[in-house]
This record gives C-alpha cells, sequence and structure tokens, in this order.
C-alpha cells in the first residue's frame, strides 16, 4: 500500500514538474557562438560530397529513416552511382537511410542511442551541426576521450578525427588548438563539415527547393488576380457613394 | 443572311437554355428554399456601405477554416495516429507524399492565420462595439467558436508527436489537476492514461477531427444566422434599419452583400493569399512561431525539454497563467486565472455601459483603456514565448525576482482590470453624439 501512495507521489511529482519547469528556466545551454553554415541548395557538387561523407561516416551509427537513397537523384547522381557508391550492404536503391546498429546496445555502449538524423538540421539548425563537427576536442574524463564545445558531455565520439586531427581546450580562453594535425588542412576540413552540413540541410527539407521556385510563381499569380479583384470592385462599386 | 440565321438562332439556343435553367430552378424552389435562401443571405442581405479594413476578417476566418477541412482531409489520408508511427508519417507526407509538403504546409500556415484572422475579427468587433444589443448573441456564439478554435488547436497540435507536441499537452492536460477535488480524475480521464501516450495520441486525433470541426462548423452556421438575423453592425454603430425606403423597405444606407461585398471581399482574399503564400513558401516555420524547432524532435517521455511553450496565439494566457503565484501551495488560481482570462470576452455585452457603440463616438478614457489592453496583450503574448528568467532578476529589494515575472503580473492586472472597470469608465467615458446615417 506505502508502495502504491510513493508512487503515485512519484508520479504526480513527474506530471507536474513541466507545469514548474518555466521557473526553473532554460539556462540549461550557455549561449554557445555558432559559426554560419555554408548552406547552398543549389550547389550539387557539395550536396554530393556531403552525402558520400554523410553515408561513410554518419550512416555507420545514424539513421535517416525518413530519407530514400534514390531522392539524391534530385541532386545530379545517377541510379547508377548510387549503387556503385553509395549502397554497401545490399540495400534497394528505393530503400531508406537505415542502419543496422540495435538501439538499446548503442544507448548501453554510448550512453545514449544515437538520434535519427533525416530532420537533425530542423531541429538543432545548420549553424549548430556546422560548429559542433568542427568543436570536437580531448577531453580526458570522458569516456570516449573526447568532448565538445557546443553540447559539453556528448556521448558521441569524434568520428572524424582522422580527417581532422585532434584539437585541445584552452579552459581560460574557451579557443580550440590543433594539437595533432590529421589527414586534412584546417581549410579542408572545414569545407568536409560544411559540405555535410549542406547535405544534412538538404535531407531535412528536400522539397525546400521545389518550395522557394513555386513560391515566386504563386505571388506572381496572386499580385495579378489582386489587380483583377481590385478593378472588378472598383466596377461594381462605381455607383456607391 | 446566313449571319442573320446564326444569331437566331443564337438567340433561340440561349432562350431555350433559360427556360430550361428555369424550370429547374423552379423545381427545386418547389421542393427545397434555394432561391429564397439565396436572396435572404447574399442577394437582398443588405450590410451598410461603409465597411472599412476590419471588416474583412470574417470571411477570411471562413476561408481558413475551409482550407482546414480541405486540407486536413488529406492529410488524413496519410497520418497515422499510433505513438511509434505518427512523427514519421508527417515526414512521410513531407517527403513522399506527391505535394504533402504543400498540404502539410497549409495546414500549419492555416492554424496560426487562423488565429491571426481571429483576433482581429474579434478587435473589430470591440473597437465597433459589434457585441452590444442586439448582437449579444452573434458575440457569444463567436466566443464559443473561439473556445472551440482554442481546442481543434490544442489536438491538432499533438498530432505531430514532437517533443513540443508532447509536452505542451502534458502541461495543457496537467492543468486540470490543479482543479480541487475532480482535478486528477479529469485530467487523467482526458489523457486516457497517466501521462500523454498512445491513448491519449488517439483520441486526440478524434476530437481534432471528427467532433471539434462539428462544433465549429455548427457555431459558424449559428454565429451566420444569428448576424442575418440582426443585421451588421457598421463602423460608425448606427443602425441601418432605422432609415428605410419608405417604397422597398430597404436600408437607405444599406447595399446588398452579393455582388457588393463578395466582390469587395474577393479583393481582400487575394491579398491575404498574397500574405498567406509569402509565409508558405519562404518561412514556413516563422521563426519558430509557426513551427517550433523542438516540434522536429521525436515525442520522448523520459526527456523534458528545457523550455516549454505553447505556440503563439496561446502565449497570452500562458503568461497569465505563470504570473499568478500558487496560493495555498495550490496552481488553481493560476488555471482559474487562465481560464477567466478567455471567458472574460463572453461578458463584454453586459460589461460595456457607454450610451455609444463605436470607437469613433468614444472618448479618451475608453481609448485609453483600451489601448492599455492591447499592449498588455502583446506583452503577455511575447513574454508566453520566452523563459522567465528572460530579463533578469531584480536586486535585493524585491526578492530577486524574475524582472519578466513581474511585468506579467502587471499587465495581468491590466488585463482584467479592462474588463472589470468597464462598466465605469463606458459611463464615465465623455461620448460624442451618433451620426443619423453612416458617415462613409
Amino acid at each position: 500500500m506505502k508502495t502504491i501512495d510513493n508512487m503515485k507521489n512519484i508520479l504526480s511529482a513527474l506530471l507536474l514538474a513541466p507545469l514548474f519547469a518555466f521557473s526553473i528556466a532554460a539556462s540549461a545551454s550557455e549561449e554557445v557562438h555558432l559559426d554560419k553554415a555554408p548552406v547552398d541548395a543549389s550547389n550539387h557538387e557539395s550536396l554530393q560530397r556531403g552525402a558520400r561523407t554523410f553515408v561513410n561516416y554518419c550512416l555507420n551509427c545514424h539513421s535517416a529513416n525518413y530519407m530514400r537513397y534514390n531522392r539524391l537523384l534530385e541532386i545530379g547522381l545517377t541510379e547508377q552511382q548510387i549503387k556503385d557508391n553509395l549502397l554497401f550492404a545490399g540495400e534497394k536503391v528505393g530503400d531508406t537511410m537505415k542502419v543496422a546498429m540495435n538501439k538499446k546496445e548503442a544507448a548501453k555502449w554510448l550512453g545514449a542511442a544515437p538520434p535519427d538524423l533525416s530532420v537533425e538540421v530542423r531541429a538543432r539548425g545548420a549553424d549548430w551541426v556546422y560548429t559542433y563537427m568542427r568543436g570536437f576536442y580531448r577531453d580526458s574524463t570522458r569516456p570516449t576521450g573526447w568532448n565538445n564545445t557546443v553540447f559539453d558531455k556528448v556521448g558521441m565520439p569524434h568520428v572524424l578525427y582522422e580527417l581532422q586531427g585532434e584539437q585541445e581546450l584552452d579552459h581560460e580562453t574557451h579557443e580550440l588548438k590543433l594539437v595533432k594535425p590529421g589527414q586534412l588542412s584546417a581549410e579542408e576540413y572545414d569545407t568536409v563539415v560544411g559540405d555535410l552540413t549542406n547535405f544534412m540541410a538538404y535531407m531535412a527539407e528536400p522539397a525546400k527547393q521545389q518550395r522557394n521556385q513555386l513560391g515566386w510563381i504563386v505571388l506572381l499569380f496572386l499580385s495579378v488576380l489582386l489587380v483583377l479583384t481590385y478593378k472588378l470592385k472598383k466596377a461594381y462599386w462605381k455607383d456607391i457613394h | 443572311m446566313t449571319n442573320n440565321n446564326k444569331s437566331q438562332d443564337k438567340s433561340q439556343d440561349k432562350s431555350k437554355l433559360a427556360s430550361v435553367m428555369g424550370g429547374t430552378l423552379n423545381w427545386v424552389d418547389a421542393r427545397f428554399p434555394l432561391t429564397s435562401n439565396i436572396k435572404a443571405h447574399l442577394t437582398e442581405y443588405y450590410a451598410p456601405k461603409n465597411f472599412n479594413f476590419w471588416y474583412f476578417f470574417g470571411s477570411l476566418a471562413l476561408l481558413v477554416l475551409v482550407l482546414q477541412i480541405l486540407t486536413g482531409i488529406f492529410l488524413t489520408m496519410h497520418y497515422k495516429p499510433d505513438a511509434e508511427l505518427a512523427f514519421g508519417s508527417v515526414e512521410y507526407i513531407m517527403r513522399d507524399v506527391p505535394w504533402g509538403w504543400l498540404i502539410r504546409y497549409m495546414h500549419s500556415t492555416g492554424a496560426s492565420m487562423f488565429f491571426v484572422v481571429v483576433y482581429l475579427h474579434m478587435f473589430r468587433g470591440i473597437i465597433y462595439g459589434s457585441y452590444r444589443n442586439p448582437r449579444e448573441l452573434i458575440w457569444l456564439f463567436g466566443v464559443a467558436i473561439f473556445l472551440a478554435l482554442m481546442g481543434e488547436a490544442f489536438f491538432g497540435y499533438l498530432l505531430p508527436w514532437g517533443q513540443m507536441s508532447y509536452w505542451g499537452a502534458q502541461v495543457i492536460v496537467n492543468l486540470f489537476s490543479a482543479i480541487p477535488f475532480i482535478g486528477p480524475d479529469v485530467s487523467e480521464w482526458l489523457r486516457g492514461d497517466y501521462l500523454v501516450s498512445d491513448a491519449t495520441l488517439n483520441r486526440f486525433f478524434a476530437f481534432h477531427v471528427i467532433a471539434l470541426p462539428f462544433v465549429l462548423v455548427g457555431l459558424v452556421v449559428a454565429h451566420l444566422i444569428a448576424l442575418h438575423e440582426v443585421g451588421s453592425n457598421n463602423p460608425d454603430g448606427v443602425e441601418i434599419k432605422k432609415h428605410k425606403d419608405k417604397a422597398t423597405g430597404i436600408p437607405l444606407d444599406g447595399i446588398p452583400f452579393h455582388p457588393y461585398y463578395t466582390v469587395k471581399d474577393m479583393v481582400g482574399v487575394a491579398a491575404f493569399l498574397i500574405v498567406f503564400s509569402a509565409i508558405l513558401f519562404f518561412a514556413p516555420e516563422m521563426g519558430g512561431y509557426f513551427l517550433e524547432a523542438n516540434n522536429f524532435v521525436p515525442a520522448d517521455p523520459l526527456k523534458t525539454p528545457a523550455h516549454i511553450a505553447p505556440v503563439w496565439y496561446f502565449t497570452p494566457y500562458y503568461s497569465i497563467l505563470r504570473a499568478v503565484p500558487p496560493i495555498l501551495n495550490s496552481q488553481f488560481p493560476g488555471v482559474a486565472a487562465m481560464g477567466l482570462s478567455v471567458v472574460a470576452f463572453a461578458f463584454l455585452p453586459w460589461l460595456d455601459r457607454s450610451p455609444v457603440k463605436s470607437i469613433r463616438q468614444r472618448g479618451s478614457l475608453y481609448k485609453g483603456w483600451l489601448a492599455a489592453f492591447v499592449v498588455s496583450f502583446l506583452i503577455l503574448g511575447y513574454l508566453g514565448t520566452v523563459p522567465s528568467n528572460v530579463w533578469g532578476q531584480f536586486g535585493a529589494w524585491m526578492g530577486g525576482a524574475d524582472r519578466a515575472t513581474v511585468v506579467a503580473r502587471f499587465f495581468t492586472v491590466v488585463y482584467f482590470l479592462f474588463f472589470i472597470l468597464m462598466p465605469w469608465y463606458t459611463k464615465k467615458d465623455k461620448t460624442k453624439p451618433v451620426p443619423e446615417r453612416v458617415t462613409g
């Protein structure tokens, strides 16, 4: 009986918590400066390079369950190119970007299951992703040996460290310093991450370009309609004073 | 010769067609009051000729209602009301359903624009005294529409099953548990579970696609029937039925709704659709006000977001909820104040004791209070979107209270004083004489 009462208390505390959450307020993450991501949906080469990086590095742990491989036809790839360069595990070209990793197991290994990345850019913003992927630094206090300036105590290790090398954080100036160079120069690495972010921004809303293009046509049509309806109104109302 | 024949043929065809159509119409009219209804509500419904900008928003609200119902039908064809599938089915609509993204954005933009036009429509009613005798029932139906619309928006917001959907619903349903005695049972009954879950999603879907749309459409019909019974008010607040043409019985300042206001409303529709499309095609998230970033993260019952805020159209009332401090350890006063802040509009017809209806004849006392109310509404609306520590804290002299909370408390008081003191300041206000006829 007592345990039931306890359960009730815990439950009601849990349920009411969000109601009072406002008083604790949202200063959980201190304002981190985010760098501007070079997002350009019309740059197909950048999107293609980003897609390759995404499939090679991210798609081992993170899924993109709502993104179909053959949607990449839109960014200038052919079906054969998709098959040859992006499909490794017998997926079909019309499949979505699934991942074999078991979510429960992953949570055990990393502390949290890697989230699906289909709409990550819409949730966090392109600038966040761009800064985050360049914000990993060595931290021996973390189980993975990595920490991040944008996402403190992140569960994810630095997957691109071979490319970027290793950074350290100066805790006084809050600046990152490259202590062990990787395969790429700093500029080259920024380009790789920029392309990746560009691709993830495209993936978060593949219809965006079509939306913007259609928008101008619709606005043009409606402007003409506005003029016509206005003239019609004037004609009907000419005797009303 | 041949030309002559042709034109004769044509006119014969025309008259034939007209007689067939007339015959059909007679047939229908003998069985259904079609012509008489078109006359009563369109071609012989006489509206004041001096409607201005503010009078566009009634027809626009109707337009958005139709838009929401039509786009809603198509969304329902692809959406899955299931906690496991809901989030994914929305993304499926956005990506794989042909033109699904367009339908979805029309619906999400439509939800916010519905509140924009309804707020402007209500404001029109307030400034021109459209709620006054003999239009109290039109106003009450309107308040009921507003309440139903709030419910409709709230239930619909859970359906994408993102983090904000989930935790917003959690917070709002929990508000009911603050009601003394019956509260906890009521909120459990609403959820169908001890916390927001698949069961909640299913019933909210039912409310959103069947129950409330029915109620809304029914109330809109009642709103219009009541309006057409007593006739429209106008910016001068004069009754056009007082001066009728002796021969025809038509109000001298009245013009048939069709074609005059149908063609005029078409201009409003075109202008509105331009604004609507600019948002839909270029900024469907509207900087996070129409579609919140956190709602692109699937609902997670174990992860409470740091900052939970309702969508912008609920934030004035949410601010009032937060502003009222708990009394005797109970959140009920805040919840009651929030409820009252919405229902207060229903009392306007009886709170307003002014001899005039329209703001055009009111004095500075009323205008001052109205301005204070509008400012309060906007500031409370803004504060509801941000955490209460947004402006930092006062020093020790104020007990270190959050600045934004103190400001919200002040404007909550002003908000309610607008209603509570209305019988006094509308009576005391220096008014101008009401003109006999509309001033154009």
